[in-house]
């Protein structure tokens, strides 16, 4: 539940927040591409400091290391898999005699490599809840219109986000209504828990279809369909900060280039051990 | 003058064996303030649907019968186009705001129309402003409480400045003053705008001081017509199981007892002037 | 017997929704929560079976807190009756959907034919018993769900605005019905805006506002209180404001029964002759 949490937005103003979605978008995706790019623990150490001063600048910093909170339990996962993996088939990258790895040198080697994947992992999340977390899924949508998705798509989408919490709420009732009616849900043997949810599930699927049906009734009374020629009442227009943005975000992408091509990154073992 | 006039009017779901509505012929003159009323399952719900074509339309199942509004044929004309005629205001708030923010969700009719920016912003202010709500323009909508949210549903239909507005028990989820509340609001669009108002309502004694037509429906048909006052002492009414307000029938139970007071009152204010006059009289 | 004592409950938002809540409920009364939306009510009577525990104070139920007994022990005595029946419903007919709560609680063979019988006929609904409750109408839904709760026989009955969508006659084989209720010593707890509906049956009143209580007392007694009533976001009941304009006659301003109202109006203008 609480990786969710990261990505669920909250009304609040700052720079950040007013950015153009567009804009943060571009710059999230630049900082994807570059956590690809690189798989040096160093290098990803650097990414992974890139959004801080956009988070405490948009003041989100607890919901995202909630997230990031949440997060920990994959990363884990993450790293025990490439650790264990690596172990038993060591690639190019980490240095083995034999193929075997019993050095420290090869064990510390194996740890940076593991734990560089695992950060990669964890700058992605760091990355795109702060975009999630400063913008608004109105805006959202809207980004997606103005870059020609269909609005049947953006309108799906927004209605999306306006309604798990309402859906989220809605089981939580129906589980305390059948709980009212003495529903155990943690009794019996596994084929018995399972049916536990029937009760649940039901109500739930016939409130969803229900609430769908009293939806489109709304939507068709307030000329949904209309026109071909929909229009917007906000418009999304590139303003100084946007601009600003972009100009550090290529920039960034740049240099990141540049370092790519030209210097190569030190490993953490071949410093320490060498 | 007539602003919605239907003649014989029948209507079946689809699948259903018998019709939910049958020969309905009412008539309802532009600037009525309108109660229908009814016991549950009656058709209520059904005949409003009527009003902006989402029956047939939306619904599907046979229409039988006629019905004009605005002067439109509803079985000749698509919902968007009833749609800027009838706003329809429906019982659960929840179900009926999408948008993300409370402009937003009051824009969402007129950008299905495709109004300018411009003039549409100024709509959107007026409408707020109308309904009581210009400082929630960019909450949302589903953090606010069931009182405002169904102002800005009311919103959301008057900023497509229909000529009618139908309101299916829009304030059972308030709190009375909350209702109260509402039922000024729709007050001053009738009076002031001169909107045309159909409310469904159970509760006649919360809307009868503001409405001059009741209709009563009893088993998908119309059992009557009539002032609010013709209605609360009809006889036919007690039977069908109209809820009579306790101001009314206060009055019946005075005369019961020998005591006639000069009018029948509607509301508490009559009945209490009437008294008041009565008592300090003799 | 239902103690509250002292009770804080906070929502994991951290909302403090009720502030300090301290409320006996007696076997076999009949009690009216009324208040303004979002006042507490809702989470109040949650914790009367325990679905929401006390961040800080307790509720006792016959004498135990209900933060030693599950919620499916606690419901066996407490029966709540949610205000939206479509939160429940899920049967393919009437009587499975009753039979759900009382194999829940282990009733056995012929109890449970008894127990459905006897709720089926109590709320008129025999005639459904095959049906689906998917098919039938708002206000037969709601005693399907309510039949449902009072098969298994809980002492105390909780119900939450039974009275949204009722029509007149509904909400008044609604009110005998709680009498008869009240008539077998059962405790009947109902969260309700409806004024009116409240103003007929005359219960205990307690009064909310902002997770607090306000005023707890008679209806006759709460009700015609303007200051207090306007504090919770209600009106009084017609009556009342009707001989709130005549209280310069020397009237009293107690009043909420139309009967009543009748004989005062009577008496007084017989005095006058
Ligand atoms: N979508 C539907 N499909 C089939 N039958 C329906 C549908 N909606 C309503 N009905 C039936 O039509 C009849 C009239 O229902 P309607 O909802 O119009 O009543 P109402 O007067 O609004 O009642 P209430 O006061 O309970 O809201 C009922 O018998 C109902 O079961
Ligand atoms: N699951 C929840 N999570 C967070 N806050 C909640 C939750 N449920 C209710 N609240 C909040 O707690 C407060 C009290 O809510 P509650 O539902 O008890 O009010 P109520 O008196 O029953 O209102 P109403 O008359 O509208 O039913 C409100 O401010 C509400 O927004
Ligand atoms: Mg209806
Ligand atoms: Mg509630």
């Amino acid at each position: 539940m609480s990786v969710f949490e990261g990505f669920k937005f909250r009304k609040v103003s700052s720079v950040i927040h007013n950015l153009d979605p567009r804009v943060k978008f571009f710059f999230v995706c630049i900082l994807f591409v570059m956590a690809i790019m690189f798989n040096q623990f160093l290098a990803l150490v650097v990414l992974f400091f890139i959004p801080l001063p956009f988070v405490f600048m948009a003041r989100v910093n607890r919901q995202w290391l909630r997230s990031l909170r949440g997060a920990a339990l994959l990363a884990v996962f993450i790293f025990a898999t490439n650790f264990i993996f690596g172990y038993f088939y060591p690639s190019s990258s980490i240095p083995h005699v034999d193929g075997a790895i019993d050095t420290s040198m090869e064990y510390f080697a194996l740890f940076e490599r593991a734990a560089a994947m695992t950060l990669r992992f964890v700058v992605l999340i760091a990355s795109f809840s702060v975009f999630f977390l400063t913008t608004s899924p109105d805006h959202l949508g809207l980004a997606l219109q103005q870059s020609h998705v269909p609005y049947e798509f953006c309108f799906a989408f927004t209605t999306a986000v306006r309604f798990v919490p309402v859906l989220a709420d809605e089981a939580q009732t129906i589980m305390d209504a059948q709980k009212a009616r003495g529903l155990e849900l943690e009794s019996g043997n596994f084929i018995k828990r399972v049916r536990n949810y029937i009760p649940i599930l039901i109500p739930l699927i016939v409130n969803a279809i229900r609430r769908s049906l009293e939806l489109a009734e709304a939507m068709e009374s307030r000329a949904w369909g209309a026109s071909d020629k929909r229009t917007n009442l906000y418009k999304l227009n590139l303003k100084r900060a946007d601009i600003t943005m972009v100009l550090i975000t290529v920039l960034m992408l740049i240099i990141a280039l540049y370092i790519w091509l030209f210097i190569p990154v030190p490993s953490l073992t071949s410093l320490l051990f060498t | 003058m007539a602003i919605i006039e239907t003649k014989d009017l029948t209507y079946t779901y689809p699948g259903a064996t018998t019709p939910s509505i049958q020969d309905v012929s009412v008539t309802i003159n532009k600037g009525d303030f309108v109660i229908l009323t009814g016991p549950s399952g009656c058709g209520k719900t059904t005949l409003c649907r009527t009003f902006n074509g989402l029956v047939p339309h939306f619904y599907n199942g046979t229409l039988e019968g006629e019905i004009t509004v605005s002067g439109l044929k509803v079985a000749d004309h698509k919902i968007h186009e009833l749609a800027r005629h009838v706003g329809l205001v429906f019982q659960n708030p929840e179900n009926q705001l999408f948008a993300l923010s409370v402009e937003k969700d009051v824009a969402f009719g007129l950008e299905n129309s495709a109004m300018p920016r411009d003039e549409m912003r100024k709509r959107v202010d007026w409408a707020l402003q109308m309904a009581g709500i210009s400082e929630l323009s960019e909450r949302p909508p589903h953090e606010l409480s069931g009182g405002q949210q169904q102002r800005v549903a009311i919103a959301s239909v008057l900023s497509m400045q229909p000529d009618i507005m139908v309101l299916d028990e829009p304030t059972s989820f308030l709190d009375p003053v909350g209702a109260e509340k509402i039922f000024k609001v729709i007050n001053e669009l009738n009076k002031k705008l001169g909107i045309t108002i159909i409310l469904v309502e159970h509760r006649l004694d919360l809307a009868a001081k503001y409405a001059n037509k009741v209709i009563v429906m009893n088993e998908g048909t119309v059992a009557l017509t009539g002032t609010p006052r013709e209605i609360f002492t009809s006889e036919k009414a007690r039977l069908i199981g109209v809820g009579i307000p306790k101001a009314t029938k206060l009055y019946q139970h005075l005369k019961r007892q020998g005591v006639t007071l000069k009018t029948v009152p509607v509301t508490t204010e009559e009945t209490a002037n009437l008294l008041l006059e009565m008592l300090n009289h003799d | 017997m239902i103690e509250v004592k002292d009770l804080h409950f906070s929502y994991p938002t951290g909302l403090e929704a009720l502030k300090g809540i301290n409320l006996t409920v007696e076997d076999g009364e009949f009690l009216a929560i009324m208040g303004q939306n979002g006042a507490g009510k809702t989470t109040l009577v949650k914790h009367f079976n325990g679905l929401l525990k006390p961040t800080t104070g307790e509720v006792l139920v016959n004498g135990t807190s209900t933060q030693q007994i599950s919620v499916a022990k606690l419901a066996r005595n407490v029966g709540f009756v949610f205000q939206n029946p479509d939160h429940q419903l899920f049967s393919e007919s009437v009587e499975d959907e009753i039979v759900f709560a009382l194999k829940n609680f282990g009733f056995e063979g012929e109890t449970i034919k008894k127990q459905v019988d006897w709720a089926l006929n109590l709320l008129d609904i025999e005639q459904y018993r095959k049906t689906s409750p998917f098919m039938l109408s708002g206000g037969e839904r709601k005693r399907v769900a309510l039949a449902s709760i009072l098969a298994w026989d809980p002492q105390v009955i909780v119900m939450d605005e039974p009275t949204i969508g009722q029509d007149h006659q509904q909400k008044e084989k609604l009110q005998q019905f709680i009498i008869q209720l009240n008539a077998q010593k059962k405790t009947v707890v109902v969260v309700t805006h409806d004024v009116e509906f409240v103003a007929e049956c005359n219960p205990h009143v307690i009064l909310m506002s902002q997770g607090k209580i306000l005023v707890s007392g008679k209806a006759e007694k709460v009700l015609t209180n303007p200051q207090l009533v306007a504090q919770a976001s209600i009106v009084p009941p017609q009556i009342t404001q009707i001989f709130l304009r005549l209280a310069d006659l020397g009237l009293p301003t107690d009043v909420i029964d139309v009967h009543e109202a009748t004989k005062i109006l009577l008496e007084h203008l017989r005095r006058r002759k």
